[in-house]
């Protein structure tokens, strides 16, 4: 279980003690399921979070909240210091929020270009006149784009399906090209679902170590859910922990690995 | 392995955002560029001219139109009639009030009004979607068609309830009317329907054509992306509906000659909506095999016994063409759901690979 998966020659980056973002007092009920109660933390510019919990725990829905899709019935959402009780997920984005699905939802017909291309989409401004042109600004932008678009794809060693349409790619693929997309709006805070759920030890180790290069190369600041604590424990300098829609335990992965609580609730029944 | 992409490698960005990319395939629409501009009209009959070339163009350009919306965008539309009417309607108000300008730049501005009706009868699609969308939209083609009927301004108090084109003049040539030629009436729709395929084309393989995509494929992670989908899907609303307004016009002005409310009826929009499906959704080049197909193929079957001497009752033509051209939609969709197109790529894919199966 605690098999290393991420190269050693990296480590995470150090705090550096600025917080991005605040999760205040946040309640959120479906009719009488309550979702989320209470829950309260926060994340550090340039960490790497993690979110972890038994199934139904909540964990999702608080990523929901955070992009704006969940509006929560109690709390508040500080994001860059800026506080906000309600946000639509384009507003989020426009703030610098991305994030990716704990079921893969890329634009099935488009091709992987295309994904990571609509990822930079907020980055473009020609308006209509200049498109229908296209040769001149138009074209000039969408090159500019172009470069950056490939530079994730070098990134992410996709270059071999740069065309193929998404829909046809395997799981592990599509998971990556999901976060070519994400990675595309140059965010400040990527949250990422259950990046590595359903893929192969191979599959996972690569992806810790694109997870870890984002943070380095590019300091985002980066929430994760993930339920293979061998992977929390390797990843992540914060951990916060949830259980039935509460928050029973935050901190280092060893404080948390010890925490009693902890080990009854979650780790005790895996 | 003649027709291929391997070893034709792009060294540019700019290259490889081509929307032809493929050498062969860059022949290949030269020669169907050459065909339609210099050949065919040049050696054609009055018949052809009237039966087949003009109708197709024109047609192309509304299937154009819808699949901006239905096979871009994913949004289902049963009112591409009624919006073509819009646009002809307004170009014989345009006509009328300013007589001296030219009728290019009038059939032009006059797809801006079905742009504006089309955004608001799109305004819907914001809350509905498939099917129910569908509705709102027959609701809109029903509407307007009766506002074309009762609204006697609309065609100038003709007793008639028609409109009828009047004689216009462009650098001394005669272009509307009864009195302009087929071959100058066929030269003007080719010119607006390939610069409305140029401008289609640009805006599908830059931001516009993600966007719409990104809406029609996922909207919950269109928004995640920062996609505002009411920018989406009006824009998608709005193009389109110019692109099929101004075939609505070149439909009247430029083919017709005249037209009724009941020229842009609901059989006009499923018409148009069919091209969209059996040309194949989704694609530029499907627009024209579906025009071809449901507006060219029947007037070939129909001639096929004239050729062969047989002397068959025109009526009998007439039915078993419906049965041909019905058998062969079925077979298609059965064959290929994703249309002509999709068969196209699926050749060229095989072509690719040939002499080896894989
Ligand atoms: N849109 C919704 N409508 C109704 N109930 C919901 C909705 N979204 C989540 N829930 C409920 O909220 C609770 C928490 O769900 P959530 O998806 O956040 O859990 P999770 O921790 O992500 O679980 P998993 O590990 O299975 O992904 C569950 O009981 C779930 O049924
Ligand atoms: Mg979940």
């Amino acid at each position: 279980m605690n098999a290393s998966l991420a190269p050693d020659n990296i480590q995470p980056t150090s705090p550096s003690g600025n917080t991005l973002l605040e999760v205040d007092q946040i309640s959120l009920s479906f009719g009488g399921v309550k979702a989320l109660q209470d829950v309260s933390f926060s994340v550090e510019e340039k960490q790497i979070t993690a979110i972890i919990g038994p199934n139904g725990a909540g964990k999702t829905s608080m990523l929901n909240v955070i992009n704006g899709f969940y509006h929560p019935q109690q709390g508040q959402i500080h994001f860059k210091g800026l506080h906000r009780k309600q946000m639509r997920p384009h507003e989020a984005a426009v703030q610098g929020i991305a994030r990716t699905f704990q079921n893969v939802a890329l634009f099935k017909g488009m091709s992987t270009l295309n994904n990571i291309m609509a990822g930079r989409n907020l980055k473009m401004k020609k308006n209509l006149f200049w498109q229908a042109l296209y040769y001149g600004p138009a074209r000039d932008e969408e090159m500019r784009h172009r470069l950056e678009a490939e530079k994730i794809i070098d990134f992410l060693e996709i270059q071999s399906i740069r065309k193929t349409p998404v829909g046809r790619l395997p799981y592990g693929l599509q998971k990556r090209v999901e976060l070519g997309r994400a990675l595309a709006m140059e965010p400040d805070l990527l949250l990422l679902d259950e990046p590595m759920a359903g893929m192969n030890l191979e599959e996972k180790q690569d992806m810790c170590r694109f997870v870890l290069d984002i943070n380095e190369q590019y300091g985002t600041t980066i929430v994760l859910i993930e339920h293979d604590m061998g992977v929390v424990m390797d990843l992540s300098e914060r951990v916060v922990v949830l259980d039935y829609g509460r928050k029973i335990a935050d901190g280092t992965p060893d404080e948390v690995r010890s925490n009693q609580t902890v080990i009854d609730a979650y780790l005790g029944n895996n | 392995m003649y027709y291929r992409e391997s070893g034709d490698f792009k060294t540019s960005y700019q290259a490889d955002n081509q929307f032809i990319s493929v050498y062969q395939d860059k022949i290949l629409v030269s020669i169907i560029i050459f065909l339609f501009w210099l050949v065919l009209p040049l050696s054609v009959s009055e018949f052809t001219f009237q039966a087949i070339l003009i109708p197709f163009v024109i047609y192309s350009t509304a299937a154009l139109g819808l699949n901006i919306l239905t096979g871009y965008a994913g949004q289902i539309s049963l009112g591409t009639g009624a919006f073509m009417g819009v646009g002809a309607y307004s170009c014989y108000k345009l006509v009328t009030y300013f007589p001296e300008v030219n009728i290019l730049i009038i059939v032009l501005l006059s797809g801006l009004f079905s742009s504006i009706i089309g955004v608001l009868f799109g305004l819907p699609s914001l809350k509905i979607k498939g099917f129910y969308l569908a509705i709102a939209t027959l609701a809109a083609q029903f509407f307007l068609i009766w506002i074309f009927e009762k609204v006697a301004w609309l065609y100038n108090y003709n007793n008639s309830g028609a409109i009828e084109v009047p004689t216009s003049t462009s650098f001394n040539f005669v272009v509307t009317g009864p009195s302009a030629s087929s071959i100058t009436k066929y030269y003007i729709v080719l010119i607006i329907c390939s610069l409305m395929t140029l401008i289609t084309i640009n805006l599908i393989r830059g931001r516009f054509g993600r966007v719409w995509q990104s809406v029609r494929d996922n909207d919950i992670s269109s928004e995640i992306i920062g996609i505002n989908i009411l920018h989406a899907k009006i824009s998608a609303f709005a193009i389109s509906s110019y692109v099929i307004g101004v075939s609505g016009a070149m439909l009247v002005f430029f083919w017709k000659g005249a037209a009724e409310a009941n020229l842009f009826d609901i059989g006009l929009s499923f018409r148009i909506l069919f091209m969209v499906i059996i040309g194949g959704l989704g694609s530029v080049l499907g627009a024209f095999f579906g025009a071809f197909f449901i507006v060219v193929l029947p007037v070939l079957i129909n001639v096929v016994p004239q050729f062969m001497g047989l002397a068959v009752a025109s009526e009998t033509v007439e039915h078993v063409n419906l049965i041909i051209i019905g058998s062969l939609i079925i077979a298609i969709l059965i064959i290929e759901p994703h249309g002509l197109s999709r068969l196209w790529s699926i050749g060229r894919e095989k072509l690719r690979l040939w002499p080896f199966p894989h």
